[in-house]
Parts: C-alpha cells; sequence; structure tokens
C-alpha cells in the first residue's frame, strides 16, 4: 500500500503493521472492519430473503403438497446436522474468545474443529441429496418421483434444493475462510491485539449457522 | 524535514506520483479508481449512445430502415442493459463519488480500498460477460428479462442476467464501502450535519445499494436457474408464477431507479450553492429528503406491474405510495429553487447543467405523477409516454447532474481548465437536443404510440422522424463535449486549488490533489455552505 512520506513518517514508527496507513488508530480500523461485515451480512440475510419469500408464497398456495412432500426430508439427519452446525458455531466463538486471551493454539484448535464440524454437515448433506438424485426428487423438470401426493411437488424440491444449495455454497465458503485463518493463526499472524479477521469470520459463520436455523424447520418440520 | 516537504507539495499528485500500467491497475487510490471507474462508464455510455442512436434512425419511417425486427429488439435491449448496468448505475457513485467522497469530508481514502478496487474488477468482468452476450446472440427480451419469454427465446440470457448478477455485487461493495467510510473516516470536526449534501445522497443511494441489490441477485439468479435447470418457479406450465419475477424484479429495479437519482440531486445541491454563492437553503430538509426518497424507494415497486394483474387493492395502495415520493422530491427542488433566489448566480458550465436538470427532473417527476394514478396508467403504460418521463427523469436528471460533475470537478480531477465557449455551446446543443428527442415522445405516447414496437401507423411518423433529428443534436452536444474535454487533457490550462470559490474541503487541496489527500489532516473551521460568513475568492 503506498504511504505518503513526510509528516506521516513522524509517526510511522508507531503504527502497527497492520494499520492501514488510510487509518488513524487500530480501534478505527476495526470498528470500521466491523461495521462492513454487519452490512455485509445484511445483505445476505436479503439474497436468502428472496427464497424464503417464494417459500413462503409457494407454500400459501399448495400447503397440501408441502406436507405431503416434506415427509420425505429425513428429519434425524437434518436434526443431526442442525446440532452439528450449532456445535460449529460454538467452536468458532471459542477460537475467538482463546485469540483474545492469546491462547494461539487453542484458537488453531478450535478453528480446526469448526472445519471438521463443517465437513460432517456437508457429509450429512452429501447423502441426503444423493438419496434424493436416485428416487427422482429433483427439482423442476428433472422431478421423475411418483409417491407424493399434491398439485406440483417439483416446486418443492425446486426450492428445497435452491435453499439448502445457497447455503451449502455458504458453508463452503466459510470453510475457505477459516482454512485461510487456520493457516494465518498458526504463522502467528493474530495475537489479543490483533484478531479482527477471525471476529469477522465468526459473524459470517453465525449467520450461516443462524439461515440453517430457519431453514431446517421450514423445510424439516412443517406440521 | 521541512524541505522534503516542499518538494513533495511541489508538483506532485495522484497523477504523477507513479507511473506505468502496473501503477494503475493495481492502485489502491480511490482517485484513480474513481478515473477508471470514470473511463469505462464513458466508454459504456458511448457504446449506448451507439444503440440509442441506431433506435432512433430505424423509427425513422415506418417498416425497415436500417434494421430487421429481431436486430431492433437485441438493439432496445442493449441500449437499455448497458445504460442501466453499465453506465448509470455505477456512473455517479463509483466514479465520481469515488473520487470526491474521502476529500468532501477529509479522510485519506475510503474505508476499503482493497475492496475498491476488487468492486472495480468485478465491473470489468460482469462488463465482458455483458459485451459477450452481446457477441453471442444478443439479449431481446427488453433489460427487464420478464419472463416467460426470457426463458424460451434462444438469446443469451444466461450470461446478460449473469453479467447483471455479477455487476450486482460491484454496486453492493461500493455501497457498503461508502456507507462505512462515512461512518468511520469523516475528519474530527466534520459532524454529520456539516458533510456536504452530495455526501448525504452517496449515503442514502449507498443504503439502496446495499438492501435492494442482493434481491436482484437473488432474483436473476433464479432465472438462470429456471433457464437452465427448468425449476418451474416463473414457469406458469410448472405450476410457478411469472408474475412473481416481476415483483423481484422491481422490488431491486424501482429503488434501483433511485440509486441513479439521489447521487445526481447531490451534485445539484453542491452545484446550486457554489454558483449561487448563497447558502444552501434548507439543508436539514436536503439531507433528510434524500433517506425519505431512500426509504420510500421499497415500498413502490408495485406501480410497475398496474396492468400486470396485480389485485386492485394492492395497485392503490402502491398508487398512493407513489405519490409520497413526490414530497421529499417537492423538497428538494423548492429548496433549490430558495437557494436561487436573490443570490448571485453565475452561468459557469456546471451551473448551466443543474439548471438543465431543474427544468427537466421537474417535468420527468411531474409525468411521473400521471403514470402512478391507475387510471391514467392503464391509458399510458408501455407507450411512448413512459419512455420518455423515464428519459427526462434519467437522462433530463442524472445525466444532466453527471455532466455538471463532471464539469465541476474536472479541474480538481485533472488540474485543467476546458474551453468556456464550446462547452456552453454543447449544453445547448445537449439541452435543446435532449427536449427535441423526448419531448416529442410524451406526445407520441399520449397518442397511443406503443413503446418497444417495430413498426408503426403513418401517422406517427413525423413526431418520429423529429426526436430522431433532435437525437442528432444531442450527439453532435456530446461530440463537441469529447473534442474539448479531450483537449483540455492534453493542452488545458493549469487551474488553481478553488477555481468555483467553493467551500467543501475537496478546494482547499492542490489541484489535482496529492495521493494522501492532504497535506495535513484538514480541521472544519465553517460548514460546507457559509458563504453568507466567508468570502471565497476564485483562484483560477
Amino acid at each position: 500500500m503506498r504511504r505518503g512520506l513526510g509528516n506521516e513518517m513522524n509517526h510511522h514508527i508507531a503504527r502497527p503493521e497492520h494499520l492501514a496507513h488510510h487509518f488513524n488508530d487500530t480501534e478505527q480500523q476495526r470498528e470500521s472492519a466491523k461495521l462492513g461485515m454487519w452490512i455485509f451480512l445484511l445483505t445476505e440475510i436479503l439474497l436468502f430473503g428472496g427464497l424464503f419469500l417464494a417459500y413462503s408464497v409457494y407454500r400459501a398456495w399448495n400447503p397440501d403438497m408441502f406436507y405431503n412432500a416434506h415427509k420425505h426430508l429425513d428429519i434425524s439427519l437434518g436434526t443431526l446436522n442442525t446440532v452439528v452446525l450449532i456445535s460449529s458455531s460454538v467452536t468458532m466463538a471459542l477460537a475467538i474468545r482463546f485469540m483474545q486471551i492469546d491462547k494461539k493454539k487453542h484458537t488453531a484448535a478450535f478453528l480446526l474443529a469448526t472445519l471438521i464440524l463443517a465437513s460432517i454437515f456437508l457429509v450429512v448433506k452429501y447423502f441426503e441429496y444423493a438419496h434424493k438424485f436416485h428416487l427422482g426428487q429433483l427439482p423442476g423438470k428433472y422431478y421423475t418421483y411418483t409417491g407424493i401426493e399434491g398439485t406440483n411437488p417439483h416446486i418443492f424440491f425446486s426450492i428445497y434444493f435452491a435453499m439448502t444449495g445457497l447455503h451449502g455454497i455458504h458453508v463452503i465458503a466459510g470453510m475457505s475462510v477459516i482454512t485461510w485463518l487456520l493457516i494465518r493463526t498458526m504463522k502467528g499472524a493474530f495475537s489479543s491485539s490483533y484478531y479482527t479477521p477471525i471476529e469477522l469470520a465468526g459473524l459470517y459463520w453465525h449467520l450461516v449457522d443462524m439461515i440453517w436455523i430457519f431453514l431446517f424447520p421450514l423445510l424439516y418440520l412443517i406440521g | 524535514m521541512k524541505d522534503v516537504k516542499m518538494d513533495i507539495t511541489a508538483g506532485r499528485n495522484y497523477l504523477n506520483e507513479t507511473k506505468g500500467w502496473k501503477s494503475w491497475a493495481f492502485t489502491l487510490d480511490h482517485k484513480r479508481i474513481g478515473i477508471l471507474y470514470l473511463a469505462s462508464i464513458t466508454v459504456a455510455f458511448f457504446l449506448g449512445g451507439i444503440f440509442a442512436m441506431l433506435i432512433r434512425l430505424e423509427l425513422m419511417h415506418p417498416g425497415r430502415d436500417i434494421m430487421g425486427p429481431d436486430t431492433y429488439n437485441q438493439i432496445f435491449t442493449l441500449h437499455g442493459a448497458v445504460m442501466i448496468f453499465l453506465f448509470i448505475i455505477p456512473g455517479i457513485p463509483a466514479a465520481l463519488g469515488n473520487f470526491t467522497l474521502p476529500l468532501l469530508i477529509g479522510a485519506k481514502d475510503v474505508a476499503f480500498p482493497r475492496l475498491n478496487l476488487t468492486s472495480y474488477y468485478i465491473y470489468v468482468v460482469g462488463a465482458i460477460f455483458g459485451i459477450y452476450s452481446m457477441v453471442t446472440g444478443a439479449i431481446d427480451t427488453g433489460w427487464t428479462f420478464y419472463t416467460p419469454y426470457s426463458t424460451q427465446t434462444s438469446t443469451g440470457v444466461v450470461s446478460m442476467t449473469l453479467a447483471a448478477f455479477i455487476l450486482g455485487f460491484s454496486s453492493i461493495f461500493t455501497g457498503l464501502n461508502f456507507i462505512v467510510t462515512i461512518h468511520k473516516l469523516r475528519a474530527p470536526g466534520m459532524t454529520w450535519f456539516k458533510m456536504p449534501l452530495f455526501v448525504w445522497a452517496l449515503y442514502a443511494t449507498a443504503i439502496i445499494q446495499v438492501v435492494a441489490t442482493p434481491v436482484l441477485g437473488i432474483t436473476l439468479l433464479l432465472l438462470i436457474l429456471e433457464r437452465v435447470f427448468s425449476i418451474g418457479i416463473f414457469d406458469p406450465a410448472m405450476g410457478g408464477d411469472p408474475v412473481l419475477f416481476q415483483h423481484f424484479f422491481w422490488f431491486y429495479s424501482h429503488p434501483a431507479v433511485y440509486i441513479m437519482i439521489l447521487p445526481g440531486m447531490g451534485i445539484i445541491s453542491e452545484l446550486i450553492s457554489v454558483f449561487s454563492h448563497k447558502k444552501i437553503f434548507g439543508y436539514n430538509a436536503i439531507a433528510f429528503s434524500s433517506l425519505g426518497i431512500a426509504f420510500i424507494s421499497f415500498l413502490v415497486w408495485g406501480h410497475h406491474m398496474f396492468v400486470s394483474g396485480q389485485s386492485e387493492l394492492a395497485g392503490m395502495i402502491f398508487s398512493f405510495l407513489t405519490f409520497l415520493v413526490g414530497i421529499p422530491s417537492g423538497i428538494k427542488i423548492f429548496n433549490w429553487l430558495a437557494t436561487m433566489y436573490k443570490g448571485s448566480i453565475s452561468f459557469e458550465t456546471p451551473m448551466l447543467y443543474a439548471l438543465s436538470f431543474l427544468f427537466l427532473f421537474t417535468i420527468g417527476g411531474l409525468t411521473g405523477m400521471f403514470l402512478g394514478a391507475m387510471a391514467t396508467d392503464v391509458h399510458l403504460h408501455d407507450t411512448y409516454f413512459v419512455v420518455a418521463h423515464f428519459h427526462y427523469v434519467m437522462m433530463g436528471g442524472t445525466v444532466m447532474a453527471f455532466l455538471g460533475g463532471i464539469h465541476y470537478w474536472w479541474p480538481k480531477m485533472f488540474g485543467k481548465t476546458y474551453n468556456y465557449f464550446w462547452s456552453v455551446v454543447a449544453a445547448i446543443l445537449i439541452f435543446i437536443g435532449f427536449n427535441m428527442t423526448f419531448f416529442t415522445q410524451f406526445i407520441l405516447g399520449s397518442k397511443g404510440m406503443p413503446r418497444r414496437y417495430y413498426n408503426y401507423l403513418d401517422q406517427y411518423q413525423p413526431l418520429h422522424a423529429f426526436s430522431s433529428v433532435g437525437s442528432w443534436v444531442l450527439g453532435l452536444g456530446f461530440l463537441i463535449m469529447a473534442v474539448y474535454l479531450i483537449h483540455s487533457l492534453l493542452k488545458g490550462k493549469p487551474v488553481g486549488n478553488n477555481p468555483w470559490g467553493g467551500l467543501t474541503l475537496e478546494w482547499t487541496t492542490s489541484s489535482p490533489p496529492p495521493t494522501e489527500n492532504f497535506s495535513e489532516t484538514p480541521k472544519i473551521l465553517h460548514g460546507p455552505y457559509d458563504y453568507d460568513k466567508i468570502a471565497v475568492e476564485p483562484s483560477i
């Protein structure tokens, strides 16, 4: 990053390495980053909002079909995944907490734990998807299953795959960020005085978790 | 140390400090990124303008003039898509906003310079997708991509919607960056109510960018899924609802109209005050009306769908809410007029564009009221009246403000003056050409000429021909502008720090500014428009 010479040179020595040239102090930088992240999370909610709206519209139009179709989702696997994802939120929070008290090895361990839990989530999701592919419970014109009563059951699976698919992409994105953080943590890039990236990834991860917490009852627990 | 300081302030600026294409391609300086955007959107405007001229040429006479009906459908779609997604949405915020925002609030840069550069490259990637789509079977759905036609046509819907999807991210990141910058990077003493009104406008715009654009993202994603996997959500044959697409689309695209106009209004607030040499009238009212417009913009999308089969009750509610937009817009207009009242107005080029804006935007806004009333809309829907209305708002409003902003900040951006005489000639030609082209279309529309039609009845021919001739006058104005601006870049005379006598912070630093914007953190000694308290001498 380019840095103006002259008057900035005087207090250059006092500036920590991670402080960008256009911020006055680390507090300002940290607050800016956090605000930016919260706004980003807002955009994520609105992105999913469109799908939640589509869900509401089609469920309102086809309540019986939604009820019949949801029985073909595996509640026990869904529950397992919910537990797995909530646990990963806990491990993520612990990773941040340990960095705040400079226990870097603990942070690395809990980041790794978060990654493992996220992987379990995806593996379970894979088995769920594979089963549906096998049965032909697929979106739109690829839907070939015949065992669900009600009008247009393929719409349910269109929405199911769109929602869980988009969520899954977010899980994968989160995993790549956490992997990067893990490497950086092991290289000693963070400390109790600078751990903003882990904190921001944590915020993002909790949101991904939250979205699942809404997806689970809406898709698996229709009563 | 003092010698070093003298050395760097003399002749060193953001344009000449580093050299070579890499210093531009990888720059994190908001000013250079602003210039990169400015160059890109100028190319897009030129491209969209050529499409517009082709449309007008084809419509000179009924039947075929220069192209067949299918090509015509593609050309008007490309005109709309290029102008909206590549020019007018990024236009003022990403180009002029990027350049001026940190200067206006006394900051060294935007909050996230890397994200800023990223958003530029995302824009470039989106533009490449768009151009790819044009070359390989250009889309013919109109820029609104309405289903079910957009899921059936054989043209490149996926590549064009993917382009718009990608461009959306660019817009979101710019908005996010600006919100954080305005919240966190204001210079000491720069309180919210000492911010220039352009900053308020950018803030309101950024909120819409951040809140509305993700919805467009998911809409286009669903459209792509619909086309590629036939998921059936928008396809009536499979139990889907094409009108749902319209709801989704306009939930973004109506607020997007205010992404286009709000920053323009912000520029006008600056211009009117500076060139009337008078304190802005109703600062708070103008600032809050920007936020008011941003808020109402989310509640009016249904007025695009009065004839799409939505319920009458919904139509009435949307109609009522639409009228509400007139209140904050009117507040702005009257405050600008009150600022000019008894002011000492100088007719510099930027002010000519500000005055054009006042005339044209008022016409555009008032005709919007016609269209917001359900009974009139049923008559005027999808006619040239609508085309004329939104061109008065988008071109008569946003583009005039954009041109005013370019002429206003040009000396700051490049440190050069441009030819006054030719700039006035261009401004007048653009004003006349614009009205010839588009006022005619109000008449055409009220006589029943439908929009987007390739062919028409003989009775409309004289008006169509007049409109087409107007487009040549308009084109000539832009041609002259291109010549004198390029001449200014090459041979323009150097200009002082404050050529217009403005009180906002960008005029306190050198022209062009140094890379770090200000040699010292600026002190806020007065409000942005305190012309009643402080006498500023322009320094040419």
